[in-house]
């Protein structure tokens, strides 16, 4: 016993300073792709670059030409590297792979009317959260996951990301809970479980979708839903609103069918900078002109 | 090809089979799938084709047999191979047809009808009852729902329920470009995305007959050795946190985040996702070989000085010794994988077996197997795995320093990444070690699409042995068990 004492005197300072202060490996490894550049002389084929169905280029009546859904980027970088004019890879977890209040939020670049509802949601999170007390307290479930999520929400409770530092705690119960923290993309099986823990919750009470899987379904929903960005992003109010589930009828597009999100956080795995993030928000601890909020 | 299609067929098939495992091979799977129907006679309409994979020496073989078109079942492989109890039971859930004589038959991945969900109980007796946990469980954990019926203290029976999380991968892979289908296959199972993205992408190499180049097979291993690390030191984290050792489980943790870290610099993905493609790499790694040297020295002290003293804390092994005793002669009946089997003197490796990509250039030993087969036994392969990967780091390391300086060029075009690898049909398995032990698929290709993909995790077919671990343990014991096995809920109900 002695032994591990000693020993952790000796581990030094290991926590992350972060979100006070930046934090040198926040960026350090690639978030979901950006579109970094309107001006496609020939947006042809763009779409077909994605295998998540997450771009789509000059179709509709959109003023934009080209467009990419940040919720159902699996990071696989194919856009960036085919296209290096007009894509590109985000750095990491506080830059633009930020959580987002509602689902459009994650459609790159933002239509005004975009902006407009963002601001609405913020409005409405504000209210339910200035009800919640200093410590927080979150419940986690995994509504269909390919593990990693885990690992990462894992990392936060370890010494360094550290989430009691900041009064954020996970709990067993969902009646202490003020956060819901879901992760996977939403499967037949978890659909019960889930909505059973979200309803065992007292109100206040905010849900988090981390990942992209959890946001959209993620590569696993793609295709059956092809309907591409201008599309994607049912109600993000509603929990009726259920994804595609076409071919296998095993998983619906992201766990917004079964509980109303709040805050959408892409990745593919999520890191776990970004989940922080997306809690601090959750739970109104960042101040408004945070620019990790959009 | 022509199979015979008949149910006698089976029969005699699982006879064979029965013979050769008893002989020494090892079971390593059962799938299922419809005969596509321009591949066949169409006109009988669509037969299903019983698979089975043998490990045998330096290959897996393939078994098949079709059953008659429409045929409502066939003669169970279960009550001969004991091992395939798992999966006859996934074949039922996906086809429906009717394994005769298997031991139970109850619904596995797919979401049972109503009445699955009165809780069984196996045990009578005065005073027994179930203590359900999951499908959410305490702490941030993945989903699945364990069923114990206990009189108190003691665990007379365990009962898993893993449908809750499947997702519906196989058929997801159904029309998939083998490009795209390399990622799915690093999101079956996350924890060991670099293994199925190495099993998924031999199958298609042997398909289409291509070698990736050798820098490729060195930055496989590279990232194949950093997650088997990362989940090894995962597991210690686990078992000193079930133990109450909070400083250890934090020491440990910070290690699992600095390897993650690692790979993120070498790739950019804290996972090695988008490393391993059809034919090699997508690049080299992003760190100098010198650099990466450097950080895999200062790891392994870190890692191995708190192992030791992990090892060297009584409180903690108590916890450990005698905790969910795998038999050896049960982990070798069932072909037990990865650091599970090697507990129980069962040692299936795929990396020293059926060696691929930069393994057999550098010479990879069998590490020593344990007889024990208790949770600190599973925990000790881990620790003989970890000093090996170290090892096996430093040697890519260095060879990876012999690339840069151009000593490849001519050997392979000037030090690419990757070989052409775009086949049109075909079929194959691939296999790699994963943490977890050995990952299997079985791929189909028809004109360039997959029309068919099996991915079998070794959490798949070892999970079932937790049935088998609880002699004499009490509830208490739980966690230690499940931490030791190291096992991953995705990867079992894919
Ligand atoms: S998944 Fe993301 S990185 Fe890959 S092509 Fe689509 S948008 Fe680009």
């Amino acid at each position: 016993m002695s032994l591990w004492a000693l020993r952790g005197l000796r581990n030094g300072v290991v926590t992350t300073k972060w979100p006070k202060r930046p934090d040198g490996y926040a960026d350090g490894w690639r978030g979901p792709a950006v579109v970094q550049n309107q001006d496609v002389a020939e947006p042809v084929g763009l779409g077909e670059l994605c295998p998540t169905g997450a771009i789509s280029a000059g179709a509709g009546a959109s003023t934009r030409a080209v467009r990419l859904d940040q919720g159902r980027c699996i990071l696989c970088g194919r856009c960036a590297e085919a296209r290096p004019d007009v894509f590109a890879w985000s750095a990491g977890a506080t830059g633009s792979d930020a959580a987002a209040l509602t689902r459009e939020g994650l459609v790159l670049p933002h239509l005004p009317e975009d902006d407009e509802a963002i601001g609405a949601a913020r409005a409405r999170l504000r209210e339910r959260t200035a009800a919640l007390r200093r410590s927080v307290h979150v419940r986690h479930v995994d509504g269909g996951s390919d593990g990693s999520e885990e690992w990462e929400v894992q990392a936060l409770l370890g010494p360094v990301y550290d989430i009691h530092r900041l009064g954020v705690f996970f709990t067993a119960s969902p009646r202490h809970a003020d956060v819901l923290l879901v992760t996977g993309a939403g499967s037949a099986g978890m659909a019960g479980p889930l909505r059973a823990t979200y309803e065992a919750m007292p109100d206040p009470r905010v849900v988090i979708a981390a990942g992209a899987d959890a946001v959209s379904g993620g590569l696993l929903s793609a295709g059956l839903n092809s309907a591409g960005p201008n599309s994607a992003g049912p109600d993000s109010a509603g929990p009726d609103s259920a994804g595609p589930d076409g071919g296998s009828a095993t998983v619906m597009g992201g766990v917004s069918g079964i509980v109303p999100v709040d805050v959408w956080v892409p990745g593919s795995p999520p890191s776990p900078f970004g989940i922080l993030n997306a809690l601090l928000i959750a739970v109104g601890r960042l101040a408004d002109d945070w620019k990790g909020a959009r | 090809m022509t199979l015979p299609a008949s149910e006698t067929g089976a029969a005699e098939l699982w006879e064979k089979l029965a013979a050769r495992i008893a002989a020494g091979d090892r079971f390593a799977g059962l799938f299922a799938a419809l005969r596509s129907p321009h591949s066949g006679d169409a006109a009988a309409g669509a037969a299903l084709v019983l698979s089975a994979h043998v490990a045998a020496g330096a290959g897996i073989d393939t078994m098949q047999v079709a059953l008659p078109p429409g045929a409502a079942g066939y003669p169970a492989l279960t009550p001969l191979v004991g091992a395939a109890f798992w999966y006859e039971r996934v074949i039922h859930d996906q086809f429906g047809v009717v394994p005769r004589g298997h031991p139970r038959l109850a619904p596995l991945v797919l979401h049972g009808s109503a009445e699955d969900h009165a809780l069984p109980r196996h045990v009578a007796g005065y005073g027994m009852f179930t203590i359900p946990h999951g499908p959410v469980r305490s702490g941030v954990m993945e989903s699945i729902e364990y069923l114990v019926e206990t009189p108190g203290e003691a665990i007379p029976h365990l009962n898993m329920r893993v449908f809750y999380k499947h997702r519906g991968i196989e058929k997801r892979f159904e029309g998939m470009s083998a490009a795209d289908g390399v990622l799915l296959a690093e999101r079956a199972e996350g924890i060991a995305s670099v293994a199925h993205a190495l099993a998924y992408c031999h199958a298609i190499e042997r398909i289409a007959g291509c070698s990736p180049p050798e820098l490729a097979g060195l930055v496989r291993v590279l990232h194949a050795e950093l997650e088997r690390i990362a989940n090894h030191v995962d597991v210690a984290a686990k078992l000193a946190d079930a133990a109450g050792l909070a400083v250890a489980a934090a020491r440990f943790a910070v290690h699992k985040e600095r390897v993650l870290r690692l790979v993120s610099g070498l790739c950019g993905s804290r996972f090695g996702r988008g490393v391993v493609v059809p034919g090699g790499v997508s690049a080299r790694p992003r760190m100098s070989p010198g650099a990466l040297l450097t950080e895999l020295g200062r790891l392994e002290k870190a890692v191995m000085a708190d192992a030791d003293s992990l090892m060297a804390t009584s409180s903690f092994l108590d916890r450990l010794r005698t905790t969910g005793p795998l038999t050896p002669a049960r982990a070798r009946e069932h072909g037990a994988l990865g650091p599970i089997g090697r507990a129980s003197g069962f040692s299936a490796d795929a990396r020293t077996e059926r060696p691929y990509d930069a393994y057999p250039s550098l010479g990879l030993l069998p590490v020593r197997a344990h007889e024990t087969g208790d949770a600190l036994a599973r925990l000790a392969v881990r620790w003989d795995e970890v000093v090996q990967s170290f090892d096996l780091l430093r040697r890519v390391a260095r060879e990876l320093a012999g690339t840069a300086a151009g000593e490849l060029a001519g050997t392979d075009g000037g030090g690419a990444t990757a070989a052409a690898c775009e086949p049109a049909a075909g079929r194959a398995a691939g296999w790699a070690e994963a943490p977890q032990g050995e990952v299997l698929y079985d791929v189909t290709l028809e004109d360039g699409r997959i029309s068919r993909c099996h991915p079998r995790s070794a959490s798949f077919h070892n999970l079932v042995l937790m049935h088998d671990v609880f002699a004499g343990d009490i509830l208490t014991d739980f966690p230690f068990i499940e931490a030791s096995f190291g096992l991953s809920v995705a990867g079992v109900a894919l």
